[in-house]
């Protein structure tokens, strides 16, 4: 195609980081795909994406530069202006705000100045940040430095003086297993049996540890039998939308060739931080799971894209993959059995949105993430247009004990309905948050109770993150499964448990999700692009005493915008944006007591 | 007949596409937008173009082949479609005459020749030549890069010969497809603007033709054909021709030798020009008929390259005291002393049709309906054609076969030289048109005034800088002109516009060698020289206004 | 053939078959039911087509024949017996059996809903379609308040994905901003912009593919932009106006129009629109030259010819100046 440039050049430094990182590619396909890696590679180098630097990407992948800047600004870990090199970014989500994360954004503004401020000339500068998925340490905060190489640190539980000193350059203190994974080392766990029992950065010790058996007993079944353990485990899937992933593989297998695997591992949902564990802590069985997936449905190619504010985790999978591409685990013949396998590691950077399976496809591409209409389902027209199959993490991974333990008896786990090991992120005001591992069907009120009970006097519970909804103290007794909280009206999303103590201003916590879906619309539909605004803006008026109109009239007016956004938008963030919303104004009586009066 | 055999749509249903000496995506954008929906149907293009074009930025592979050397790439591609035995035998056959002497006559243009007169390299033309050669269905377009060469009907023949050696031509999807440069080329020649054709491309020297004509128009009509239009500037030359009446056209800005040109059009006994605007060509005559604007200030038809015949209608009233072309000639016959009354355009489009069997079923009606029609449409029940010699591949084939034609490779006229030692060639932007007459007047924010293109390599070497003013020699004459740097073009090429001859008198370069049959002057291959002028820009744009000769 | 035919060809050839493109694959034909009317449509037929076909008119904003569907705006959303949500009716494609409601309470509340943000955010003036649509639908757009006053130059381009101000509870936010000139052929008055991403698609591969312009920033701060929100002069803009040619509302317009409409002259009662034949390359493109006392003061091209199928180049769709200036 003709592209036409501006003048600007790259200087040497971005171009320094455009041709490492091109050089350090397997360039797989068209090059545009290549678009989110090569701009980290500047982002991570210079703090920031200059026109320079933008034009010199654009000519070495033959992208026309309007559209790469559309796809540069839509992320919000790519700057397009001057910036310091190293951003300190503080959760202020629901999971911090109320234990320490408002405290830490004053001590940075009070250190830095305001959110925001600082040139290329300055060396720090600090944002407020969505859910950084440490919600079981909060108050949470991730330092950003650029450079060669780039350094990214999360910092959880963040103390003032300490962020400062990692954003100077300090190392980031390793943080202690134990208040993430409460129930590391004990028995009769299946997911976390390995987590924090053995090195995570050793083939070795994974294989040691059991690793790979599942794969070699996928690859004695062959493809076929290994969909039926599937089928007959009854597996659903634990991104939120509980579909039956035996169906999906079986529906793959017959779509045309080349067909993609994808595994969703851009963890955003506020409150959950399980797959991260997972991730940083047995990242050898991801690869190895996804293997399993890839080798069952035919896909010779498989994406991990994780999100982008996981340092650890990401650092943990590229060891991982480096090391099975080392030792036969991956590539050309996997395990020796002439089985084709690759992985593709790819960062998000910055968009809850690109959870959503379509717009990670888009992500992928190198384009914004935008989510696709539906029909056609990825499972016909998904990645570069091929059928794709695409899996949640933790979806992903149970079928290690499918395979080892039988479809049949993994059933046997759980109820009727929803079946197998589940993992739970609890945070909040628990006493010892953390990532829990219980067979479904465990009531809310077991949980809360295996994590030491909930501090204070409890108000409510955020059950499923930001896109779930609110629970009473009178509702402990739901069994989270699909179907109780289902029940329940509730639903079980990705398994978030969020209690709230009685000190917390429920209309804060509903202002600052509504703030979050403004942030995280993608902008595409206008129900959600403008949805989420108006809803915003009514929360504020009502939680400020200063609506239009009267309070009823104004509830009423965000009924309309709900029921709008949920039937209207393209994708599940407009259709869930108001969920909790609604659920809490339904349980609680928060906005009764304002002034009824017409101003 | 000539015309485009394909329709624009088959582009976006081809396999192959060979875009050769066009440079479209600037100079026929609209078509390229058909172009672009083929690409992203999957289809495969190779553009052959001494420039690296917009065009070509498109293309799968680009041909940079040296200007020129048109036809020993088209030979050599034959040979290669025949060596690797893809010619369409059946189709050759069935419908072709003359392949026995074509394929001996290809035999000595191998790859290694053809590699070293056109510079392409080897293996390049031997993919284009399998992929045209094998492909289902394969479209070839061309432009002026073909025919402003004085030998410019060589090239195009040489072009049909690999349609008529791969049988595409004459199906669905599959054509040559030259593109008319400007909006009525076809139309003109359909309607008899050619030295020797009658309206609906009838042939004058036809008697059986030439009589149906003058029993209707009432009169003789010369029984021989006339002259084309460098044939009448050679008639000037040895002062047989004296009179000149220019309709709509800029010969004082558009002829190459351009300096030579208007001193004939000066020595004329009389010149009378019929324009919209009062061009270059108007200021040299003595009489000046102003004229409407015909495409929104009167009612008529033009046809396109896809040989569609549409409706222009009238949008707007001329100003005032600008007639009508057809009012002014109607005048002019009257004030000849006959009268021809006061037809209407459809009146005489409906003698035309009584007399073009192509164009007998194009009513304004239908017309206007069917959005134009593409000819031959012969009767007011006929949908018009979408591709042209379907008759090729009927059995028994119908009317005659379609013939071979043995071409030889022959240099420019003007060879490079250590005096001339850089190869001018010509062309067009995409935001202006010709001697930038209409598009002149309005802002376009492309708009860089006229420069002398230039590949860095060459500017290094001749020490000038972008922007910087050079002086730019033929055998001809001298211009001036800034230096724009193109990485599309090779070094020893350098590429010019004629869109402002105000500014610079770019065809005072150019070279006046004609093809003998089509008439058309060799504009895309001058040899000049380029000096840097030393003296400061303000200087060297006093001379700019003056253009003088060296 | 092309080229020189031999001149002693006195016997015209033959009429063969008529050459014509080939027929369409033939399609399988779809029944459903919408509003209660059964319809049959080709396989591969969208919602609103089939609705079209009975006459039911779908409001819609993104959606334009020469463009691929992006279903962005939602204004043409229906009901679709068992699919949890309202299904995009431009895009949608007809099944077997589907049982569709173009006009229940649910529709006509999303629809109503689409129009009043949009309203409430952004400038419909010059965007005549939106006016009848929200009479249509009863829309109230000041439900959400007053407008917020316009944003500086710039401010918008500025913003930051994933971060915004808070909202003072006092006015609607909107889109609003100074207009955008910086050639002499056209005008972007982003206040007027609902993003449908048709002047993105135009200038992309559903026509130019020049890409001069994407969508930039994200949720409410998306916009159109070319890169770094350079100007156009610098950007790959050629100038074609095919995005002139597809915006529902104004917001890309011809600069003798702003200009006109700013003095107050421009008036479409006085003015015609007559379709002919550029006047520059081969091609044969259909221009409607619209014109107001006797000068021209746009051009476009129908839709729905097989040339342009509406699409021009910058000769066409502004080197008409020439005619207006003629003495």
């Amino acid at each position: 195609m003709d592209l036409h440039f501006t003048a600007d050049e790259a200087t040497a430094e971005e171009r320094a980081a455009i041709e490492g990182c091109l050089a350090a590619l397997s360039m797989h396909g068209n090059r545009r795909q290549y678009l989110l890696p090569v701009l980290h590679a500047i982002q991570g180098r210079i703090g920031w994406i200059s026109r320079g630097a933008l034009n010199h990407a654009c000519r070495a992948l033959e992208v026309p530069p309007a559209e790469a800047f559309g796809v540069a600004d839509f992320y919000a870990m790519f700057q397009t202006r001057p910036q310091p090199p190293v951003a300190v970014h503080v959760c202020d989500d629901v999971g911090c705000r109320f234990k320490g994360g408002e405290a830490l954004c004053a001590e940075m503004e009070r250190a830095l100045g305001p959110a925001g401020a600082g040139g290329a000339a300055d060396r720090i500068t600090w944002h407020r940040s969505p859910c950084l998925g440490l919600c079981e340490r909060a108050p949470a905060a991730l330092v950003i430095s650029a450079g060669d190489p780039p350094r990214d640190q999360d910092l959880a539980p963040a103390a003032g003086e300490d962020l400062l000193r990692v954003a100077a350059g300090q190392a980031a203190p390793v943080a202690d297993l134990a208040l993430s994974v409460p129930q590391a080392g004990q028995a009769g766990l299946t997911l976390l049996r390995r987590v924090g029992q053995i090195d995570p950065t050793s083939l070795d010790a994974y294989r040691a540890a059991g690793g790979f058996l599942a794969l070699r007993r996928a690859i004695e079944m062959g493809p076929d039998r290994v969909v039926r353990e599937v089928i007959d485990a009854k597996l659903v899937g634990r991104g939120g939308a509980a579909f039956p992933t035996g169906q999906k593989w079986l529906g793959a297998r017959s779509a045309p060739l080349p067909r993609y695997l994808i595994c969703n591992a851009d963890e955003s949902e506020p409150g959950t931080f399980k797959d991260r564990v997972l991730m940083e802590h047995d990242p050898f069985s991801l690869i190895e799971a996804m293997t399993i997936a890839g080798f069952a449905t035919g896909c010779e190619r498989g994406y991990l894209y994780i999100r982008g504010e996981y340092p650890l985790a990401t650092a943990r999978l590229e060891n991982a993959i480096r090391r099975c591409y080392e030792r036969g685990y991956l590539g050309a013949n996997v395990l020796g059995d002439g089985v084709r396998f690759d992985i593709e590691l790819r960062r998000g950077a910055g968009a809850y949105i690109c959870g959503e399976e379509t717009a990670l496809m888009n992500s992928l591409e190198g384009r914004r993430g935008e989510p696709r209409n539906k029909p056609p389902f990825p499972t016909q027209v998904g990645l570069f247009g091929q059928p794709t199959v695409i899996n949640n993490v933790e979806t992903m991974v149970n079928v290690l004990p499918i395979l080892l333990a039988g479809g049949k008896a993994y059933a046997a786990i759980g109820t009727e309905r929803s079946t197998g090991p589940k993992l739970f992120c609890v945070s909040g005001h628990v006493e010892r948050p953390g990532v829990y591992e219980f067979p479904f069907g465990i009531t809310l009120r077991e949980l809360l109770a295996a994590a030491g009970g909930v501090t204070g006097r409890l108000q409510a519970i955020l059950l499923g993150g930001a896109a779930g909804g609110f629970v009473t103290p009178e509702q402990l007794d739901i069994p989270l499964t699909f179907e109780g909280t289902r029940a329940a009206g509730a639903s079980l999303g990705s398994a978030v448990v969020m209690p709230f103590d009685d000190t917390v201003d429920l209309r804060q916590v509903l202002r600052r999700i509504a703030q979050f879906f403004r942030d995280e619309s993608c902008g595409q539909c206008v129900p959600c692009r403008v949805g989420t605004v108006r809803q915003e803006e009514l929360l504020h008026r009502l939680a400020t005493d200063q609506p239009f109109g009267s309070v009823e009239q104004e509830l009423g007016l965000l009924k309309e915008l709900g029921q709008a956004m949920r039937d209207a938008s393209i994708c599940g963030l407009g259709h869930t944006a108001s969920s909790a919303i609604e659920s809490a104004l339904g349980r609680f009586p928060i906005f009764q007591d304002a002034r009824q009066e017409t101003r | 007949m000539g015309g485009g055999t394909s329709s624009y749509r088959e582009i976006e249903e081809t396999d192959v596409i060979l875009l050769w000496g066009s440079n479209a995506r600037e100079t026929h954008p609209i078509f390229f937008h058909h172009v672009l929906k083929g690409l992203h149907n999957g289809a495969r293009m190779y553009a052959v173009d001494p420039r690296k074009t917009s065009s070509a930025h498109w293309a799968a592979r680009h041909l940079p082949l040296h200007v020129g050397t048109d036809v020993a790439l088209a030979n050599a591609v034959a040979r290669e479609i025949l060596a690797a035995g893809l010619e369409n035998r059946d189709f050759i056959a069935h419908a072709t005459s003359g392949f026995e002497d074509f394929a001996r006559h290809v035999q000595p243009y191998t790859l290694d020749y053809a590699a070293e007169v056109t510079g392409v390299p080897a293996e390049v033309i031997r993919e284009m030549a399998h992929a045209y050669a094998r492909a289902d269905r394969a479209q070839l377009c061309w432009t002026l890069g073909i025919t402003e060469h004085h030998n410019a009907v060589d090239n195009v023949r040489s072009l049909i010969n690999l349609s008529l050696l791969t049988g595409h031509v004459g199906r669905w999807g599959s054509g040559v497809c030259p593109l008319r440069g400007q909006n009525n080329v076809q139309g003109g020649g359909d309607m008899g603007a050619l030295p020797d054709r009658l309206p609906g491309v009838q042939h004058v020297e036809n008697d059986e033709l030439r009589a149906k004509f003058e029993q209707a128009w009432g009169c003789t009509i010369p029984p021989k054909k006339g002259w084309h239009l460098s044939g009448m500037f050679e008639a000037m030359e040895r002062g047989d021709l004296t009179a000149l009446y220019v309709i709509g056209e800029n010969p004082a800005n558009s002829e190459a030798d351009q300096h030579h040109a208007i001193h004939l059009l000066e020595n004329l006994e009389i010149l009378v020009v019929q324009d919209m605007l009062l061009t270059a060509t108007a200021e040299l005559a003595d009489v000046v008929l102003p004229a409407a604007a015909g495409w929104c200030e009167s009612e008529g038809t033009v046809t396109n390259s896809e040989r569609r015949v549409q409706r222009v209608r009238r949008a707007l009233p001329p100003p005032a005291g600008v007639r009508d072309d057809i009012e002014i000639l109607l005048e002019l016959a009257r004030r000849m002393g006959k009268d021809l009354g006061n037809p209407t355009a459809e009146e005489l489009w409906n003698e035309l049709r009584s007399l073009s069997p192509v164009h007998a079923g194009m009513s304004y009606a239908r017309l206007e309906e069917l959005n134009g029609i593409q000819w031959p449409c012969y009767d007011e029940s006929h949908p018009g054609e979408s591709y042209l010699h379907g008759r090729l591949w009927e059995r028994p084939v119908l009317g005659p076969r379609a013939p071979f034609a043995c071409v030889d490779h022959r240099l420019p006229f003007e060879e490079l030289s250590p005096e001339f030692p850089i190869r001018l060639t010509t062309g067009r932007r995409l935001d202006s048109y010709n001697t930038g007459v209409q598009t002149g007047h309005f802002a376009s924010p492309l708009r860089r005034g006229e420069t002398i293109d230039l590949h860095p390599a060459d500017a290094r070497r001749l020490g000038v800088a972008e922007g910087e003013t050079v002086r730019i020699v033929s055998a001809r004459g001298a211009v001036l002109a800034p230096v724009l740097l193109d990485e599309g073009l090779r070094p020893g090429l350098a590429f010019m516009t004629f869109h402002f001859p105000d500014q610079v008198a770019t065809n005072e370069l150019t070279v006046d060698a004609k093809d003998p049959q089509s008439g058309t002057s060799e504009f895309k291959a001058a040899a000049v020289r380029i000096e840097p002028v030393g003296r400061s820009l303000v200087t060297a744009e006093a001379e700019v206004a003056a253009p003088v000769s060296v | 053939m092309t080229g020189e035919s031999a001149p002693d060809l006195k016997i015209p050839v033959p009429r063969g078959p008529v050459p014509v493109a080939p027929p369409p694959r033939p399609r399988n034909t779809v029944e459903l039911t919408i509003d209660g009317r059964s319809v049959a449509v080709p396989e591969g037929a969208t919602l609103l087509e089939a609705a079209r076909q009975l006459g039911i008119d779908t409001p819609t904003l993104c959606y334009l024949e020469n463009l691929t569907p992006v279903n962005v705006c939602r204004i043409c959303v229906v009901e679709v017996e068992n699919s949890r949500t309202l299904v995009p009716a431009c895009s949608r494609k007809v099944e077997p059996g589907m049982v569709v409601k173009t006009d229940s309470e649910r529709v006509r509340l999303s629809r109503r809903m689409v129009l009043e943000l949009l309203a409430s955010s952004v400038d419909v003036s010059t965007a005549p379609q939106f006016q009848d649509y929200m009479a249509r639908y009863g829309a109230t757009p000041e439900r959400f308040g007053p407008p917020a006053p316009p944003a500086a130059a710039g401010e918008r381009d500025a913003a930051r994905p994933g971060h915004h101000h808070a909202p003072h509870g006092a006015d609607a936010a909107t889109v609003h901003q100074p207009v955008k000139v910086d050639n002499d052929l056209y005008v972007r008055d982003y206040s007027k912009c609902i993003v449908c991403y048709k002047c993105v698609e135009a200038c992309g591969t559903d026509a130019q593919n020049t890409f001069a312009i994407a969508v930039a920033g994200r949720g409410f701060d998306a916009r159109i932009s070319t890169e770094f929100d350079v100007p156009l002069t610098d950007s790959a803009c050629v100038y074609c106006g095919n995005c002139i040619g597809v915006c529902p509302t104004g917001a890309l317009m011809f600069k003798s129009e702003h200009d006109m409409r700013q003095a107050g002259t421009w008036d479409e009662t006085r003015q015609t629109a007559t379709d002919t034949i550029c006047a520059y390359c081969g091609v044969g493109c259909t221009l409607t030259v619209h014109v107001q006392d006797e000068k021209i003061v746009k051009v476009t091209s129908p839709l729905d010819h097989d040339v342009t199928h509406g699409h021009l180049c910058i000769k066409g769709r502004f080197g008409w100046e020439f005619v207006n200036q003629r003495e």
